[in-house]
């Protein structure tokens, strides 16, 4: 089996794996629908609706990443970069919309969306890597205040402000980086035209993490350690999420260009960064006393806002890339 | 304007209108006091940008749009071929002077709509506010409303939509808007012109927090 594996192509390989990935999000989806269908039948009370509820809710981003990375891979590098561009799009647009701009700043609004938002992921598919580090957070940095002191408005400056450098570190730089790990490369290793491996790895581990934390955290009902920020998250239950997701990158360390040990180093990091960044979301949606980032009035369908669904991803990107790049000496 | 070519260039500019302001605003319709119903009805909504207008067209549900009209001032809507095309071709707008000319019921081209049967959408305020609040409202809602007893007043608050498209500026943004319709006001037997315009512009402001 493992002979056979090797012997395929890269782009084989990467084929076979979203034909291993779709086909346990099928069995998930399958055992899901039916184990619901005979809640209902049973009739039973509402927290095993609930339950189920939080399942598909589950299965839904679960399938919408794995659908959003096999588009990725399949239309190219350049077509995933606009897929990224335009994720970050829709994420950046939610944050907006719950920060609190005034007129004066809708000069530096115009600017974020159409000028450094394009210029980022185009510094991304033209390899630009020593640009595409630094462009937001030393240009974009005083080129956003600077539109704004225009507008001639100093009520809340700095607040209003830092909001948006804020929205554009995470949605932008943050996002920029996952499409940039489909373009490093690796000079003692042969990964050419398996970095989506790495995006996969990557995506997988964070995923693992959130979920893990999540189901145990209905299992064992801890009490949450931070209640002011999250009702449900606790150290405990956070700590079997990053130890899973962990295992699992040291599983998946044949798809990496990493030794077993690397592996467990990258995947500690990115779930770490992944889980503790959606943690911290999670502050900025309590501040605004909302509970999704999505469509106002939409949070008690269950539906979620995009930037819900990928803002672990948003902090765990850029530290895994530059911690990879760095240890492996990959360029672009 | 009259080529052979325009409604299906019409067509094609309203869809892509349409994709433009949802990708900008997510043109999310939320409808708390009324379901959309394809009944005769005047929609009448707080006005702070020109983009108002666009965004309850985009937010009406596509069988609504064909029998929906906004009304668009004339001296900003007219004032170049190309809007005045967009708002005859594409919106199938109802124009109306702001400004009340000598000897002219400035309502009429609103009464002649209604009495074909279309739907028409309302911007009580006559003008752009630059609060939070609406301003107050003038009187064309209530005569309307008393001309025909029959048509179905629907409340609407558009949100955040100043904030795409600023007053004086042309460049919109991103920002995610949404249109709330309200519970349908009706004008009781004998009520007076100023009391109705207050309760129908706090039934306006009401959708704001819903």
């Amino acid at each position: 089996m493992n002979q056979f594996l090797r012997n395929l192509t890269a782009s084989q390989q990467v084929g076979a794996l979203f034909i291993t990935v779709f086909g346990l999000l099928a069995l998930a989806t399958v055992a899901v629908v039916l184990l619901t269908v005979h809640s209902q039948e049973t009739q039973d009370d509402g927290t095993r609706a609930e339950q189920a509820r939080d399942w598909r809710q589950l299965l839904g981003t679960s399938w919408f990443m794995v659908v959003i990375f096999w588009l990725a891979w399949a239309t190219g590098e350049a077509m995933a970069t606009l897929l990224f561009a335009l994720i970050a799009f829709f994420a950046l647009r939610e944050f907006i919309t719950l920060s609190p701009t005034r007129r004066g700043d809708h000069r530096s609004l115009v600017l974020a969306f159409f000028v450094v938002l394009p210029i980022q992921f185009l510094l991304v598919v033209t390899r630009h890597f020593d640009l595409f580090t630094v462009f937001i957070p030393v240009y974009v940095f005083l080129a956003i205040p600077v539109a704004s002191v225009l507008g001639g408005d100093p009520q809340r400056f700095l607040e209003r402000n830092s909001k948006l450098q804020w929205g554009i570190m995470v949605c932008v730089y943050g996002m920029s980086h996952v499409p940039a790990l489909l373009l490093l490369q690796f000079p003692r290793f042969n990964y050419e035209g398996k970095q989506a491996f790495l995006v996969f790895f990557m995506v997988i581990v964070v995923q693992t993490c959130m979920l893990v934390q999540h189901v145990v955290t209905q299992r064992l009902k801890l009490p949450p350690s931070l209640p002011g920020i999250s009702s449900s998250f606790n150290w405990r239950t956070w700590g079997w999420g990053v130890m899973a997701g962990s295992v699992l990158g040291v599983l998946l360390t044949f798809i990496t260009p990493f030794k077993p040990p690397q592996a467990l180093a990258a995947a500690l990091i990115a779930c770490i960064a992944g889980s503790l960044g959606h943690l911290v979301m999670k502050a900025l949606k309590r501040d605004r006393g909302v509970t999704t980032w999505g469509h106002r009035g939409r949070s008690t369908t269950g539906a979620n806002g995009l930037l819900d669904r990928v803002d672990a991803l948003c902090f765990a990107a850029p530290i895994f890339f530059h911690s990879v790049r760095w240890t492996f000496g990959a360029s672009a | 304007m009259n080529s052979p070519l325009s409604p299906w260039a019409a067509k094609a500019l309203g869809w892509f209108l349409l994709q433009f302001v949802r990708l900008l605003t997510g043109a999310q319709a939320r409808w708390y006091g009324c379901p959309p119903l394809a009944e005769q009805r005047i929609y009448f909504a707080n006005h702070q940008s020109h983009a108002d207008l666009v965004m309850i067209w985009a937010a009406l549900p596509q069988e609504l749009r064909a029998i929906t009209r906004p009304v668009a001032a004339r001296d900003y809507w007219m004032k170049t071929p190309l809007r005045q095309w967009i708002t005859t071709a594409v919106f199938n707008a109802v124009y109306v002077d702001r400004e009340r000319k000598e000897g002219g019921d400035p309502l009429q081209p609103l009464e002649e709509a209604l009495e074909r049967g279309d739907s028409i959408i309302l911007f009580p305020e006559g003008t752009r506010g630059d609060g939070d609040e609406p301003q107050a409202f003038k009187s064309g809602l209530y005569t309307l409303a008393t001309r025909f007893p029959d048509v179905v007043l629907v409340p609407a608050w558009i949100d955040n939509i100043q904030r795409v498209m600023p007053k004086g500026e042309v460049v919109p943004v991103p920002i995610l808007c949404s249109v709330t319709f309200g519970a349908p006001v009706r004008l009781a037997p004998d009520e007076e012109r100023r009391a109705f315009l207050d309760r129908a512009r706090a039934a306006v402001i009401a959708l704001r927090d819903v």
